[in-house]
């Protein structure tokens, strides 16, 4: 169809084209772009029951991700599995098994810093293989996040849960959240993408949960519709810009000319950590805007406080509930969401009037004690117990924090 | 009668103890209460060991994990017993005072006088179901198995209603089905082909469920059913 000058009219052609076009729409690019704020606090949310992989899924399916890279191991494969179905169905962007986990943590450093929301998840042994890559993403100022079902890394090698291989995690510089249940495995996703991307953190967020108790166990989680999803990454708002043709690559290692011992590689090299660190301490202003702070505290004014994070917490609650119900006494439980940062401030405020404080831990070594007393060190008088402890896979006994709890009774456990 | 119980299900690969327990919890969920479970299995194959815990409650569930405690005991295959098929031996250890052990088999099994008195000093209620016997005659093949189970602990707890289990055995057979595995997966596959139709397959699981019940029923097992609410 032309008009008299001879000029196309193109106007229903390209309505034709628009229309196809939007058939090509994925699903992910259907989804409406709404604030973190919407998503966190407004959007009306259905209660579904659900496994914990399944609610990383949903999470990550409304995180706007651009890239997965996922490698097996129990018990997580199951999570980056269902990934791998978002992909399949349009949320997410691109998605690939890598190697193995030196070659998957690489990958999400090198996807990471050409801009793209890069996510990934492993658990216990591949942690360990990761680590090499992972210790140097803070550094690298690498924002991507990374799902940690805890297993058990140390001998008699075992499937089961464990936590013990956070304590590697907890001088990287990387921000580690641990999360309780599937409900905060959910919302810890989703707050972990733009935590991390924000200007004055543009660091890598870790979101660990106990593998199997959360993983493989249904739960309550309360989700926001699947039509909406997150903002995406501006990777030009960040610390670091990202690579492109007219940004290079930042050589982050040093030249071999200063490899060797002066004074200003040793400069460089604390400045440089000294910043990760201080970006790591910048999180927390959004640790307590979207996260509710860093801890969260039942019955306040006890004298003897449970201090615990992950699956502990839950056994911890379950003690609460039996200490008072068939007991009588009132115990304090505080909940740490945030390992890094580490709540310092807000224990030593909560333990202010405690004269006891007990740490169960699912792991042999105690990193948690290790951390509190740190933390409260010349700020409490109380007494800090370290323990009780479960490690190798087995599940906490309440009966185990009951009799730390009442020393004179008797628990058979 | 208690608000929250501990279930610790023992049977061995391809009885479908962890389908079993998918069911229990879902139809305490179903029913307006609360539950999580936790599968416990090594290498997925027939006869090898397998445990699940399933806590059920009509009130608020904490804990999370393995069940070390239990107050209940459901033992899918007598081997569990006699052949030592199990993680956790002997099959009542951690078992609460008072508890319910529910056991898979036809005649009584010949206990050694050791766990005969163990038993009895922790008061234990032991039930012996021809669930096997039940779901072949019943359902028309043994891997109902853990329906009849599941129906039978139904009456001997009260929790869940039977409405809510068919509405679970409804969800995980012809709805939004839960996978554990590839194994179960597979699993699922070769019961489905063994029925025409999976409405089929729905009715003849349901009857063992409900033929379990009523057996519990009848042999004064049952406890008052309670109504959850959290």
């Amino acid at each position: 169809m032309s008009d008299s000058a001879g000029v196309k009219d193109v106007t229903a052609e390209k309505l034709a084209e628009i229309k196809e076009a939007a058939e090509e729409l994925s699903a992910g690019d259907r989804q409406k772009i709404v604030t973190p704020e919407y998503m966190f606090f407004e959007a009306p949310r259905e209660r579904a029951f659900i496994t914990g992989s399944e609610a990383a899924k949903e999470a990550i399916r409304r995180s706007n991700v651009d890239v997965a890279i996922s490698y097996p191991i129990t018990p997580q494969s199951e999570t980056m599995q269902q990934v791998g179905s978002l992909w399949a169905e349009g949320y997410v962007k691109e998605y690939y098994r890598g190697e193995e986990e030196i070659g998957v943590m690489s990958a999400i450093a090198g996807s990471s810093r050409a801009g793209a929301r890069s996510m990934t998840a492993t658990a216990g042994p591949g942690l360990m293989r990761g680590m090499e890559v992972i210790a140097s993403w803070p550094g690298g100022r690498i924002p991507a996040v990374l799902l940690i079902m805890c297993r058990v890394v140390n001998c008699p090698l075992a499937i089961q849960p464990d936590n013990v291989e956070l304590a590697y995690l907890l001088n990287s510089g990387i921000i580690l959240f641990h999360g309780e249940n599937q409900q905060d495995f959910f919302d810890y996703t989703m707050k972990a993408f733009i935590i991390s991307e924000r200007p004055e953190i543009t660091l890598p967020v870790a979101v660990a949960v106990d593998g199997f108790f959360v993983t493989h166990a249904r739960g309550y989680v309360n989700i926001p519709s699947k039509d909406i999803k997150l903002p995406p990454r501006n990777p030009y708002a960040e610390a670091v810009p990202a690579m492109d043709n007219e940004n290079p690559p930042a050589r982050l290692s040093r030249d071999a000319p200063i490899q060797k011992s002066n004074f200003i590689s040793y400069h460089v090299h604390a400045s440089w950590q000294q910043e990760v660190w201080a970006a790591n301490d910048r999180a927390r202003r959004y640790i307590n805007k979207y996260m509710g702070g860093l801890i969260e505290v039942v019955n306040p004014e006890a004298e003897i406080m449970l201090i615990a994070s992950g699956s502990a917490v839950s056994q911890s609650r379950e003690a609460v509930r039996q200490a008072e119900e068939e007991h009588n006494t009132k115990i304090g439980l505080i909940k740490v969401r945030s390992l890094r940062p580490f709540p310092t401030l807000e224990l030593r405020e909560a333990c202010k009037n405690v004269k006891r404080i007990i740490i169960p831990e699912f792991n042999h070594m105690g990193w948690l004690h290790r951390e509190v007393v740190t933390a409260l060190y010349r700020h409490s008088t109380a007494e800090i117990v370290p323990g009780p402890r479960v490690f190798g896979g087995m599940s906490m006994p309440t009966e185990m924090i009951l009799q730390t709890i009442f020393p004179e009774k008797k628990f058979s456990f | 009668m208690l608000k929250r119980y501990n279930i610790r299900m023992a049977g061995i690969g391809g009885q479908g103890v962890v389908t079993a327990s998918h069911i229990l919890s879902n139809g305490m969920v179903i029913s307006g209460g609360e539950s999580t479970l936790v599968p416990f299995f090594g290498s997925e194959k027939r006869m090898a060991p397998v445990e699940s815990y399933v806590r059920i409650a009509i009130d608020r569930i904490y804990e999370i994990g393995e069940i070390i405690y239990p107050n209940v005991i459901m033992i899918f295959h007598p081997q569990v017993i006699t052949h030592g098929k199990s993680y956790t031996m002997p099959f009542y250890s951690g078992l609460k005072q008072n508890g319910v052990v529910l056991i898979n088999a036809d005649t009584p099994i010949n206990l050694q006088p050791d766990e005969v008195r163990e038993l009895k000093e922790r008061e234990a209620r032991i039930y012996y179901l021809p669930a096997t016997t039940m779901a072949r005659e019943i359902g028309g093949t043994d891997l109902a198995t853990n329906m009849a189970m599941v129906g039978a602990i139904a009456s001997i707890l009260g929790i869940p209603d039977m409405p809510s289990l068919e509405q679970s055995v409804r969800e995980r057979f012809l709805g939004k089905g839960f996978v554990v595995s590839g194994g179960t997966a597979a699993l699922d596959n070769v019961i489905e082909k063994k029925f025409a139709k999976k409405e089929q397959l729905l009715k003849s699981n349901m009857s063992v469920i409900a033929a379990a019940y009523q057996y519990a029923n009848d042999h004064g097992w049952a406890a008052t059913p309670q109504k959850a609410s959290v």
